[in-house]
C-alpha cells in the first residue's frame, strides 16, 4: 500500500466510511462551490469616508502610519517628502503595476524609481495593493510582475497604495474581491499576502521591537476623493438592487 | 525520534523548573502580561464568542469529512503546480523531506518556525544528512543555537531572559566584535536580523509549517509576525510545507473565521502582520518565488485519534492561549513537560502521540481549575480530556502502586455509602481531636505526598455530607 492509500485508510477507519458515500460527497462538493460566510463582525460594516477613517485607525492601532490623497497626480510629491523626512536617499522600487506605472513621477525628477523585484539592497519599496480591509487594518496584496513578492519583505520602508473604492469593510469582502480578479482560468497567485503593519518580534523578554526580518515601517497611502465615496442612501440603494438582479441571472462564481 | 521525551520525569522536571531563579522570572512575564492583553483584544470584538463556535463547527465539519477535504485539497495543489507527499509516520515525513533536499543538492536551508518540524525532530535529519537547518524565527533561532525545545508553541524561548540570549550570540556569532553592546533586545534582534537575512539568499530549500491549508484553492497559510517565513517561502528555488493533515478547512470563508480567532487568543493581535496564503510555485510570468513547491503531510497518529475520545483535540489551532492561562505552565514552565508540546493542550496531545506510559505524568499536571478551555478558540474540553488519560492510565495500570492502592481503598468505601460515612465520620472527628491545639498537621501516617510539601489543615469535625443534610434540613 502506497503511503497515500495508507493515510486516507486510516482516515476512513477512524471515521467508519468508505469514502464512496455520495451525500458525504455532495455536503463537500456543495461546501466548496457555495462557500458560505460564517460570522461577520459589524464592525467593518461601515460605507465610504467612515469605512475608510476605520481602515486607517486601525494601520495606526498596528503600528503603521497612513495618509490620505485626492489623486495619483500628488503621489510622487508625497513620497518625496517621505522619504525627506525619514532621511532616506531618492530613491524607490516598483513592480510593473500599471496604476503605479501611470503615475505621473516626473514631476519629481529628482526620485531615481527603479523597476522588478528586490535582491535586498533597496531601501524603499511601492507596491499597490488588491484590497484594504478597514475592520483590521490589513492590506491584501499579490504576486506576479505587477508588484512582486520580494517588495513585501526585504526593503526597510514599505509604501503601499490603496484605491480608496478598493478599501472594504471585512476579509470575506476582500476574498470576494480576490476571487473576481483572478477568475476561473486563473485561480490563486502564487501568493497572496495580508499584511497589518510593519513586521516586529516580541521573542526577548516579550519586548515589542518592530522590524524583525521584514520592513521596519509600512506608511499606506489611500488614493481617491473622499466625495465621491460618500454614497448617499439612492445610490446605496441602487446599487443593492443591480447587485441581487446580477446574483440572478449569472452563473455561479466559478473557481 | 531524535530527541527522547523527558515526559517520565516531569515530577523531577517540575522540581527542577521551581528551583531555577531565571525561568521562574521569566514565567512572570507570561503570567502578568497575556491574560489581560487576550482579554482586552477579545473585549474589542462583541462577536468573538460567536467566532469560537464557528470556529468549532468549522473543524469539527472538516475532521468528519476529512478524507474527501484532503482529496480537494490534493488536487488543487497539483493543478497549481505543486506536489503533495503523504507521510503516514514522522519517519516517513524526515525521509521525505531529506529527499527533496538530496534531488536539489541543498546544503543549506531555511526555517520558517514549524511545530510538526520539531514534533518529527527535523532539524537532526537534515544535519544526519549532511544538510544545514537554520531556523529563522527570532526564538526558534535561539533555541536552535541553544540546542533546546521550544519551551512555548507560540514563543519559543520564553524561558530566557536578554542576558541569556546575549551570551549565546556572543558565544555562535565570533565573526563580531567581542564589546559590543547586547544589553537590549533590540540590539539582539538587529543581530539575528543581519545574520539570517544572508541566509535566506544562501538557501537551497526554504522550509514553513502551515498553519491552516485551504481545501478549495490548495493553499497553505502561514501567520506570522517577522517575516521570516515568507523570506524563507520566497527567496529559495524549493518551498517545502511541512504540515499535518488536520490542518485542513473547507474555503477562504472558513479560513476567515479561524484567522479571527487565532491572532486574538495567541498574541492579542487583531491580525497578525503577515497573513499568507501560498498555492503553489512561482507562475510563468512571475519575478520571484520558488520554482518547487512541496506539501508534506504528516499524520502520525491523528487518524488514530478521529475514533476515539480525543477527537476533539484535533481541532487545536497552537494559539498557545491555553498555556497562557495555565497556571501549572506558569509555575514550571515548557520544558519540565518533557517534549514538544507543553501546557495543557500538550498534556492532553502528547499522551496521544508518543503513548501514556510516557507521558501518563502530564495530564496530572493540572490544578483543573478550567481557564484553559474558558479561554480556547476551538472550545476543546482539555479538563476533561486530560480526565480520560487519568482514567486510562489507572486502568492500564501505569500510575503507581500507592496511588492504586489508596483509590482502590477509597474506591472500597465509595461503593458502600453507609459504612463510608460511618467511616469518614469517625475520622474526621479523630483528626479534629487531634489537630485540635495547632489547627493543622505538618505530618501524617500515608499522606507525606501532601505533608512532604505543606501542612494539611485539621478539619472542623463535621464531614461535608454531614454539613450539607444540615443545611438541607434548615432550609
Amino acid at each position: 500500500m502506497s503511503a497515500r492509500e495508507q493515510v486516507f485508510s486510516a482516515i476512513r477507519r477512524g471515521l467508519g466510511v468508505t469514502g464512496d458515500e455520495a451525500p458525504r460527497r455532495k455536503i463537500v462538493a456543495d461546501r466548496l462551490a457555495d462557500h458560505p460566510t460564517g460570522v461577520v463582525p459589524s464592525r467593518g460594516k461601515l460605507e465610504g469616508d467612515e469605512r475608510i477613517g476605520l481602515f486607517l485607525r486601525m494601520i495606526e492601532r498596528a503600528a503603521g502610519t497612513a495618509m490620505r490623497l485626492a489623486g495619483p497626480d500628488e503621489l510622487p510629491g508625497a513620497v518625496l517628502d517621505y522619504l525627506k523626512r525619514a532621511g532616506l536617499p531618492p530613491a524607490l522600487r516598483r513592480g510593473e503595476d500599471a496604476y503605479l506605472a501611470g503615475v505621473p513621477w516626473n514631476r519629481t525628477p529628482d526620485l531615481v524609481i527603479t523597476i522588478g523585484p528586490s535582491d535586498g539592497h533597496d531601501l524603499v519599496a511601492i507596491s499597490h495593493a488588491v484590497a484594504g480591509i478597514a475592520e483590521t487594518g490589513t492590506l491584501m496584496l499579490t504576486s506576479g510582475s505587477e508588484n512582486p513578492t520580494t517588495l513585501n519583505f526585504l526593503p526597510d520602508h514599505h509604501l503601499v497604495v490603496v484605491e480608496a473604492d478598493t478599501v472594504v469593510g471585512d476579509l470575506e469582502a476582500a476574498f470576494a474581491r480576490l476571487r473576481e480578479r483572478e477568475g476561473a482560468e486563473h485561480g490563486m497567485p502564487r501568493s497572496v499576502d495580508l499584511i497589518t503593519g510593519p513586521s516586529r518580534s516580541a521573542d526577548i523578554e516579550q519586548t515589542l521591537i518592530l522590524g524583525a526580518h521584514g520592513p521596519r515601517r509600512l506608511h499606506v497611502i489611500v488614493i481617491g476623493d473622499p466625495r465621491k465615496l460618500r454614497a448617499s442612501p439612492a445610490a446605496r440603494k441602487r446599487r443593492a438592487k443591480a447587485a441581487a438582479a446580477a446574483a440572478e441571472t449569472s452563473p455561479p462564481v466559478a473557481r | 525520534m531524535s530527541r527522547p521525551p523527558s515526559s517520565p520525569t516531569f515530577k523531577e522536571n517540575a522540581a527542577a523548573a521551581l528551583a531555577d531563579p531565571a525561568l521562574q522570572g521569566a514565567l512572570h512575564f507570561v503570567e502578568t502580561n497575556f491574560p489581560a492583553r487576550r482579554r482586552a483584544a477579545v473585549e474589542a470584538l462583541p462577536e468573538f464568542d460567536a467566532l469560537r463556535d464557528s470556529a468549532r463547527a468549522i473543524k469539527d465539519h472538516t475532521l468528519a469529512h476529512l478524507d474527501l477535504y484532503l482529496e480537494a485539497f490534493e488536487q488543487k495543489v497539483i493543478e497549481n503546480g505543486g506536489h503533495v507527499h503523504f507521510a503516514p509516520t514522522a519517519a516517513d515525513a524526515n525521509r521525505i523531506v531529506v529527499e527533496i533536499c538530496r534531488a536539489k543538492n541543498a546544503r543549506l536551508v531555511t526555517k520558517g518556525k514549524s511545530m510538526v518540524g520539531e514534533e518529527i525532530g527535523l532539524n537532526a535529519h537534515l544535519e544526519a544528512a549532511g544538510i544545514r537547518p537554520v531556523e529563522t524565527d527570532l526564538g526558534e533561532y535561539i533555541v536552535q543555537i541553544r540546542d533546546e525545545l521550544p519551551s512555548h508553541i507560540i514563543m519559543p524561548a520564553v524561558h530566557l531572559n536578554k542576558a541569556q540570549v546575549a551570551d549565546d550570540f556572543r558565544r555562535v556569532h565570533t565573526d563580531l566584535p567581542r564589546d559590543r553592546d547586547l544589553s537590549e533586545p533590540t540590539a539582539l534582534l538587529a543581530e539575528a536580523r543581519a545574520t539570517l537575512r544572508e541566509k535566506y539568499f544562501e538557501a537551497d530549500v526554504g522550509i514553513t509549517g502551515a498553519n491552516f491549508l485551504v481545501a478549495e484553492t490548495g493553499t497553505a497559510v502561514i501567520v506570522t509576525n517577522e517575516g521570516n517565513g515568507d523570506l524563507t517561502a520566497t527567496l529559495p528555488k524549493v518551498h517545502v510545507v511541512i504540515t499535518s493533515i488536520e490542518k485542513l478547512v473547507p474555503t477562504l470563508e472558513d479560513l476567515s473565521q479561524l484567522l479571527r480567532v487565532l491572532a486574538r487568543s495567541a498574541t492579542a493581535q487583531e491580525m497578525s502582520v503577515y497573513t499568507t496564503l501560498f498555492t503553489g510555485p512561482r507562475r510563468s510570468d512571475d519575478p520571484d518565488g520558488p520554482e518547487e513547491f512541496h506539501v508534506v503531510l504528516l499524520d502520525n497518529g491523528r487518524s488514530a485519534m478521529l475514533a476515539g475520545a480525543f477527537h476533539d483535540m484535533l481541532r487545536c489551532i497552537r494559539c498557545g492561549a491555553c498555556l497562557n492561562h495555565c497556571p501549572v505552565y506558569h509555575a514550571v514552565g515548557g520544558h519540565a513537560y518533557g517534549w514538544v508540546y507543553p501546557g495543557p493542550m500538550g498534556a492532553v496531545l502528547t499522551p496521544a502521540l508518543i503513548g501514556v506510559d510516557q507521558a501518563g505524568h502530564l495530564p496530572n499536571a493540572s490544578s483543573f481549575c478550567g481557564r484553559c478551555e474558558e479561554v480556547c478558540p476551538v472550545k476543546i474540553p482539555l479538563p476533561r480530556l486530560m480526565r480520560t488519560w487519568r482514567e486510562r492510565a489507572f486502568s492500564r495500570h501505569i500510575s503507581p502502586k500507592t496511588e492504586r492502592a489508596g483509590l482502590g481503598l477509597w474506591a472500597f468505601f465509595a461503593k458502600r455509602p453507609k459504612l463510608y460515612r460511618l467511616a469518614f465520620g469517625l475520622g474526621m472527628r479523630l483528626l479534629a481531636r487531634l489537630g485540635r491545639t495547632r489547627g493543622r498537621f505538618s505530618w501524617l501516617p500515608l499522606a507525606s505526598g501532601w505533608t512532604a510539601h505543606r501542612d494539611l489543615a485539621a478539619p472542623q469535625g463535621a464531614t461535608f455530607q454531614a454539613q450539607w443534610r444540615k443545611a438541607r434540613r434548615n432550609a
